[in-house]
């Protein structure tokens, strides 16, 4: 089976880097904070691939690197080394399995708006709060060329209504609503376009407990619908259990352990992933 | 480039502009501007043209009239002309108004130019918020004077991110805010300063003209020439160039209409209107907003013409 | 490996190593051997915490395996070790032919047991209006209440978990079947209709790696076993 997403040795340091900083830092050192120069690496070297209609965790504490990852591959953060390549990217990019990083911001922005979607652990930066549920839907689909109020409206409210926001609620902005109803509208609008990969970034995170498990389950039963390969970050095994089949442990900005979910969390190996795991209250 | 001699009271200009420029006229260049002033501005026009409703930012100078009071169109102006241009002012399509009729005095005193009210008859029109009624053909220039040249700026405030927009021909944030004023008023409310597309690349502030006028800009025989005295920026709309106003296929822009209305002076039937309201009686009426094209129907058709129905 | 041998285990060992108690090595099992012919059940036997459910995890892939090696022929006749595999080749074998029955159930949260049971048929893309008629019976047919086919499982007493659990793993009939303990907190009605449904679906080739106690029914289903050695006391 050929990756839908893969990922090799990709890097951001901030910070200008003295030389020695990947010696330096990583799982080894404990550390993420080069000694000798103050540079942050705050992900080192990271390979993986994401395979279509899977379900992939990241997990590790704040500071592993895991947010900055997906940062990168949703073009938010500029990569200082480092490989991308989408699948579905390539005909819309010319073809060949180009490097995305490599690619100008412009086409980054088309990749970025067609085939990806991310959610984000805070409603404010995935959402215009002060725009209209249905707008910040709709922003997508304008970015995508759609030039038809009525039928932005409908995919609107199709969309609103498979991640149970109330339609009477889609011309009010989300300031008005509650955590968990702003992550629906995030959901809502990460799926628009029907992206091939979707990115969640601690979507959970910040909830209470019972409408965690009102997301949880709404991503459960998306992905049972519409299969997308998605990116599951959290510090939460709970999440990971009850989302992914794949799971990789990040430590100070590196991959230190992959493997299928289940086996991590029944038998990890790596001391850290071990900890984590026993963790877990 | 000449520069006024010091005077021992340390005013520069003793007695005023007025006077120093009745007085040393010939200490300055021919139209104001000196020389190198002129050819900045007229580089950045000819850099404007090439990438049609890209704003082309420029060292914008100091007039001897206030910023806000049409600045940037004189400026254009004053690089352009030559002496035999024609030139005609007008401030919302009228050629009477205090700001037209101060401009024109200026360029008259310090380009020494025909002055016309005539729309056919000039080779420069500057203008503030209007097209002049009449069609504009391959030799003249309309210029245009902008309060804001930054089209985005409705949505965005940060400069850096709107020239990264338009870098990136990102306009969804202008696209979202016209699909919340359908949503939220059923129609597209915005009135003048109607975001237009040129050559399907830029999005472009067209100045405060009415929806009226947009259509005039499409594929024009005309150049058109915006500039922002304040926000130093110039751009342009070279002749038979696409300009479309941003819509959607189920909500169309579309330009004021005034059903059953005409103007009660010329009684033109198909011309931008302004409601005129008597003081004294209270009455309201409809005039057109081109003065000059109602002076000339009016001449044209003495005595007044009691229906509407004068040909164009 | 001969075509007729479904599952090869050859010198499997696993060890456990406890970072948090100082790198303490634990023995999970070690030189464990076995072929197990296609359609044919095998019983791993031994004393308790002789490490069967390990072996059954490590073939499952759940626990990574240490020495040794896990052949298996796949239903498009390849010869994969599932002790090396790669996670995403296990996970195409898990949801296409391996199946696994644990002793407690991991259900998933706050979902009806009807869904959870016709799950693994809607996957694999049978329409759920049917899927959900199939696990209706299945759950009749293992005697669970009509009442609590809507409700979550996480609330069921242990039996009726362990058959929801059961009914999970079968109701698409893998090729290989590992069960572990499946029958361990059932009534003797229930058990009667596990091994019923065990036993048809051995008629109809599904093999099978089980653990149980001794004397229980789910004996009668196998033709071979492997007995684990106790381990030597650790020190």
């Amino acid at each position: 089976m050929t990756p839908l997403l893969a990922v090799r040795g990709l890097t951001k340091r901030f910070g200008a880097g003295c030389g020695e900083c990947l010696d330096r830092t990583g799982a080894l050192r404990e550390t993420n904070r080069c000694p000798r120069c103050g540079a942050i690496l705050a992900c080192r070297e990271v390979s993986f691939d994401l395979y279509p209609g899977e379900v992939l965790g990241i997990v590790g504490e704040s500071g592993s690197g895991k947010s900055t990852v997906v940062r990168l591959l949703h073009f938010d953060l500029e990569p200082t080394a480092g490989e991308y390549r989408l699948a579905v990217a390539d005909a819309a990019a010319g073809g060949g399995g180009r490097n995305l990083f490599a690619l100008s911001p412009f086409q980054r922005r088309r990749i970025r708006n067609e085939h990806m979607g991310i959610v984000y652990q805070n409603p404010r930066l995935g959402l215009r709060l002060k725009v209209s549920a249905g707008g910040n839907i709709a922003e997508r689909l304008l970015m995508a060329g759609w030039r038809h109020v009525g039928r932005i409206r409908e995919r609107a409210s199709e969309l609103l209504r498979q991640t149970e926001v109330p339609l009477a609620r889609m011309d009010e902005p989300p300031r008005n609503f509650s955590g968990g109803m702003q992550q629906r509208v995030q959901i809502a609008k990460a799926l628009s376009t029907r992206p091939a990969v979707l990115l969640l970034d601690e979507v959970t995170t910040g909830l209470d407990v019972s409408v965690q498990a009102k997301v949880l389950d709404l991503l459960r039963s998306l992905q049972r619908e519409l299969g997308i390969a998605t990116l599951v970050v959290s510090h939460d095994l709970g999440v990971i259990r009850l989302l992914t089949s794949r799971t990789i442990v990040m430590r100070h900005g590196e991959i230190i352990e992959q493997g299928l979910s289940d086996q991590i969390l029944e038998d990890p190996q790596h001391p850290y992933t071990q900890l984590l795991v026993n963790s877990v209250l | 480039m000449t520069r006024p001699e010091p005077t021992p009271s340390g005013t520069a200009f003793p007695g005023g502009w007025r006077r120093a420029l009745e007085e040393g006229a010939s200490r300055y260049s021919y139209a104001f501007l000196d020389e190198s002033a002129k050819r900045e501005i007229r580089r950045r026009i000819l850099k404007a043209i090439a990438l049609p409703g890209c704003q082309v930012p420029f060292g914008s100078r100091e007039m001897p009239i206030a910023r806000g009071w049409g600045t940037g169109g004189l400026q254009l102006t004053l690089a352009l002309i030559g002496p035999e241009d024609v030139l005609k002012v007008i401030d919302q399509g009228c050629d009477d108004s205090v700001n037209a009729v101060n401009i024109k005095k200026f360029v008259g005193r310090v380009a020494g130019v025909r002055m016309t009210t005539d729309t056919r008859a000039a080779t420069l029109i500057q203008t503030r918020h209007r097209i002049p009624e009449e069609k504009l053909d391959s030799g003249q220039v309309l210029i245009f004077q902008v309060p804001i040249p930054e089209p985005l700026r409705l949505v965005e405030p940060s400069e850096r991110e709107t020239r990264r927009m338009h870098a990136e021909a990102d306009y969804s944030r202008m696209w979202l805010y016209l699909y919340e004023d359908i949503v939220r008023y059923g129609e597209i409310t915005v009135g003048a300063r109607y975001p237009v597309m040129v050559n399907g690349r830029y999005l472009m502030d067209p100045s405060p003209i009415p929806r009226w006028d947009l259509p005039r800009l499409h594929r024009a025989e005309n150049l058109f020439l915006f500039c922002a005295g304040r926000e130093k920026r110039i751009y342009a709309v070279p002749p038979h160039t696409d300009v479309e106003p941003l819509s959607f296929e189920d909500f169309a822009s579309r330009v004021e209409r005034f059903p059953g209305r005409s103007c009660s002076r010329c009684g033109a039937g198909d011309s931008f209107l302004d409601e005129v309201i008597d003081d004294a009686r209270g009455l309201r009426s409809w005039v057109c907003s081109d003065t000059a094209f109602c002076e000339k129907r009016r001449t044209r058709n003495a005595p007044p013409a009691e229906a509407p129905g004068g040909s164009r | 490996m001969s075509p007729d041998i479904l599952l090869r285990v050859e010198d499997l060992a696993k060890r456990f190593v406890c970072h948090m108690q100082g790198g303490k090595e634990i023995l999970g099992f070690e030189g464990v051997s076995f072929r197990l012919p296609a359609g044919a059940a095998l019983a791993l036997t031994g004393p308790s915490g002789a490490g069967k459910s390990s072996v059954l995890k490590c073939i499952y892939r759940s626990y990574l395996p240490g020495r040794g090696s896990i052949r298996y022929r796949t239903a498009d006749g390849g010869d994969i070790d599932l002790a090396r595999a790669s996670e995403t080749e296990v996970l195409r074998i898990r949801s296409r032919e391996m199946g696994y029955v644990t002793q407690f159930l991991h259900a998933l949260p706050r979902v009806p047991a009807v869904d959870v049971v016709a799950e693994p048929l809607t996957a694999a893309g049978t329409p759920p209006a049917e899927a959900r008629m199939r696990a209706q019976a299945l759950l009749e047919r293992l005697g669970i209440d009509r009442a609590l086919w809507d409700a979550y499982p996480a609330t069921f007493s242990g039996g009726e978990k362990q058959r929801v659990n059961f009914a999970r793993a079968v109701i698409r009939p893998p090729r290989l079947l590992l069960l572990d303990e499946p029958t361990a907190s059932l009534d003797p009605r229930a058990m009667e209709v596990v091994v019923a449904v065990l036993s048809e679906m051995k008629a109809r080739g599904t093999t099978m790696v089980a653990v149980f106690h001794e004397g229980s029914p789910l004996a009668s289903l196998m033709d071979d076993g492997c007995a684990l050695p106790a381990k030597e006391p650790q020190r």
